[in-house]
């Protein structure tokens, strides 16, 4: 059975549509990565798919039940870590998480045994006698997670969890994720890092209320959009990366082009030979450059499919 | 297998309740100072409000304008001196000096006894004197003729005992202060009014931040995604408030009692009982607040907003019946008007439940009424 399934769902602001006609399928067990630019609708999805916003059309079933009529049910099964951190700045970490326990009903041994195993699992055990408030960043987004944790929840709705903590913090937390996977809990989790998403079972892209990519990485990567028929992509390291991205637009055969550090890549028209770049680049005045094909990045999938929407429009 | 007796745990109306109300307490104990400032401010307040009231009264300067100087008219003098209320600043000779000594803000207070004072009371005929009282004060309007016809009566009294009777002073002392009467203003008269709507202030007030701080903290959606109910978040928030409420409560009337001397005539425990449905209706109240406001500022200026016809169409400040019809009516819809009825009427003269089951049901109703709703809406809210 699908931890998550949708069918057409759809979420209306007023008459505003935040969510449009989405189709998407969560394995039990998987991590899923859901990602697309602000304002796209990936907080609006979670809200739905935990009963707190009613589909205007469509269906979401959450471990097998109706989001739309089932929220109690849900709410008691699945765990949610808010975007913003969301906890009592003013209460220790202990007494967070002992009302978040209290909350979900836990008492007796079981409370006491899954206070110890979050406890356990996020590290937390020096900082049980500190308030939430005085956290730094990364501990502040272990204690959410064990928060959201401490039901023993199958499905856990984390948004944006890594946002703004420093890159180790970031690991560490991942590495929280895939231990609790591990133990079979399946993960909806959305991120505006690639990284991340590159370590997801399976990706889905929302632009504009609409999902517009949904697979494995490795899927995206060889969706026929993203590399359409004709051409290739290749990528070009120099130091100076912004005269040449400059002079590589301009050139007929190149179709798109991003800058990623030091590095360009190119979509461009097959039949044009990596020399011929070459030759270009260096009339250009760029001497010392590096040319090798690629095969697109999560970032180039995305590009990609977001500007061949643009052109629709 | 511990995990199968969670799943089959149902939830009911109250879930959540036990754990928020934990949390709240905590809230409250965490932050001592805003817990001794939620205390102090309207214990401060009673004490502002109490000393302006008992300054107005007493010792009001007069002026006096003695036509009679006889040993009569000085034995009437010393009754007024005597009382407190009146403080003699200037002696004058005429009457329209009188009057100019009140304009000239100089005495809020003239008292003239006529030539024909002594010579009218020995003949038998009635004396009268003249007072004249700077009404531009109100408070003190009305005080000053509250306590001048109480000497005037006790005078006459007297005077007729004596003429008739061998005995020279009054069997019983008659006090020259009317404890209780709806157009004088006596501290008696305000502060269990006051107690009421310092009460309103603290319970809405406490409510409507309480929820909107959540809400604007993100703390409230976290909340709404875990089993928690309504009714069940709605009662754990209000019950640690209604504790300060209550606690709040006893603080002013310790204070009222022993402080400001104003007597409980009647039973405390009563007064304490009666006061739990409008504790409940302003809860509510605040609740009510809270599903709108979206900042702790917009609550807080929504909470003031209710407190203004609850300070002036109460009977707090401005007697009901001489109010207009129409504002009659509008009082009649304030639940504080009920309290302040229950408070007097307890505090003052010493009425029992029998005569106060109206008010009582009435503002049950009102508590009832807007618990519901704003459970509704906030339920609505909730999804
Ligand atoms: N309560 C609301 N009322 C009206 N419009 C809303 C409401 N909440 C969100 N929106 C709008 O719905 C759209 C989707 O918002 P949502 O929060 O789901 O985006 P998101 O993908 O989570 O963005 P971000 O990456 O910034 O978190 C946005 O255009 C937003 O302005
Ligand atoms: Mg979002």
């Amino acid at each position: 059975m699908a931890a998550i399934k949708t069918k057409d769902l759809t979420i209306k602001y007023g008459a505003f549509t935040a969510v449009d006609h989405v189709d998407l399928s969560v394995e039990e067990g998987e991590i899923f990565g859901f990602l697309g630019p602000n304002g796209s609708g990936k907080t609006t999805i979670i809200k739905a798919l935990c009963g707190l916003l009613k589909p205007a059309e469509g269906t979401g079933l959450v471990l097998g039940y109706d989001c739309a009529t089932q929220a109690a049910e849900i709410r008691q099964r699945v765990g949610y870590m808010s975007q913003n951190f969301s906890l009592y700045q003013d209460l220790t970490v202990n007494e967070n998480m002992e009302f978040y326990a209290g909350v979900y009903g836990l008492h007796g041994k079981y409370f006491k045994r899954r206070m110890d195993e979050a406890i356990a699992l996020t590290h937390l055990e020096p900082y049980l006698e500190r308030r939430a408030g005085r956290l730094s960043g990364g501990w502040k987004q272990r204690l959410a997670l064990a928060c959201a944790f401490i039901h023993e929840p199958r499905l856990m709705f984390l948004d944006e969890p890594t946002a703004g903590i420093d890159p180790v913090a970031r690991r560490d937390l991942w590495d929280l994720l895939f231990q609790l996977s591990g133990q079979g809990v399946t993960f909806f989790v959305t991120t505006h890092y690639m990284d991340e998403a590159e370590r997801c079972g399976r990706v889905g892209y929302i632009y504009l209320s609409k999902l517009i990519a949904f697979g494995t990485p490795d899927q995206l990567k060889g969706l026929p959009e993203v590399s359409p028929a004709g051409t290739k992509r290749i990528e070009i390291i120099t130091t100076q990366t912004s005269n040449a991205f400059l002079l590589m637009k301009s050139r007929p055969y190149v179709r798109s082009s991003t800058i990623f550090g030091q590095a360009i890549h190119l979509l461009m028209d097959e039949q044009v030979s990596l020399d011929q770049v070459k030759k270009d680049l260096l009339d250009g005045g760029f001497g010392k450059t590096e040319l090798r094909p690629i095969v697109p990045s999560l970032e180039d999938v995305f590009v990609t499919l977001t500007n061949a929407l643009k052109e629709e429009v | 297998m511990e995990r199968d007796d969670r799943d089959r745990t149902r939830t009911h109306p109250l879930t959540g309740m036990i754990p928020v109300l934990r949390k709240e307490a905590i809230h409250i104990r965490r932050d001592p100072m805003a817990l001794f400032f939620t205390v102090l401010i309207p214990v401060l307040q009673m004490f502002m409000i109490g000393f302006a009231i008992n300054t107005n009264v007493r010792n009001m300067p007069t002026a006096v304008y003695d036509g009679a100087r006889t040993q009569e008219s000085r034995r009437l003098l010393n009754r007024f001196i005597n009382t407190d209320d009146f403080e003699i600043t200037s002696y004058v000779d005429s009457e329209t000096r009188l009057n100019e000594e009140i304009i000239a803000g100089r005495a809020k207070v003239g008292i003239k006894i006529p030539p024909d004072y002594s010579r009218r009371l020995l003949a038998g005929d009635t004396a009268s004197i003249l007072i004249l009282v700077d009404g531009s004060e109100s408070s003190v309007a009305g005080e000053a003729l509250n306590v001048a016809n109480a000497i005037a009566l006790r005078e006459s009294i007297e005077r007729a005992m004596s003429v008739s009777a061998v005995r020279q002073t009054l069997p019983v002392e008659v006090r020259p202060k009317v404890l209780f009467n709806p157009d004088s203003r006596s501290a008696n008269f305000l502060i269990p009014g006051m107690l009421a709507v310092l009460i309103q202030i603290m319970t809405v007030m406490l409510t409507a931040l309480a929820i909107v701080r959540e809400r604007e903290r993100g703390t409230l959606e976290q909340l709404y995604m875990t089993p928690v109910r309504p009714l069940g978040l709605m009662i754990g928030k209000i019950i640690p408030y209604a504790v300060v409420a209550f606690g709040e409560l006893g603080l002013m009337l310790v204070f009222m009692r022993w402080f400001f001397k104003v007597p409980i005539q009647g039973n405390i425990l009563l007064l304490l009982l009666l006061t739990i449905p409008f504790i409940v209706t302003m809860l509510g109240l605040g609740l009510l607040i809270s599903t709108r406001a979206q900042s702790q500022q917009e609550a807080m200026q929504a909470a003031f907003g209710t407190m203004m016809p609850s300070i002036f169409l109460s009977g707090y400040i401005f007697p009901i019946n001489t109010m207009p019809k129409f504002f009659q009516i509008i009082s009649g819809l304030i639940p504080t008007t009920y309290l302040i009825d229950i408070f007097r009427a307890i505090i003052l003269r010493g009425a029992g439940f029998s005569s106060l089951w109206k008010q009582t049901l009435i503002l049950s109703v009102m508590g009832i009424i807007l618990i519901t709703v704003s459970s509704i809406r906030f339920r609505k809210k909730t999804g």
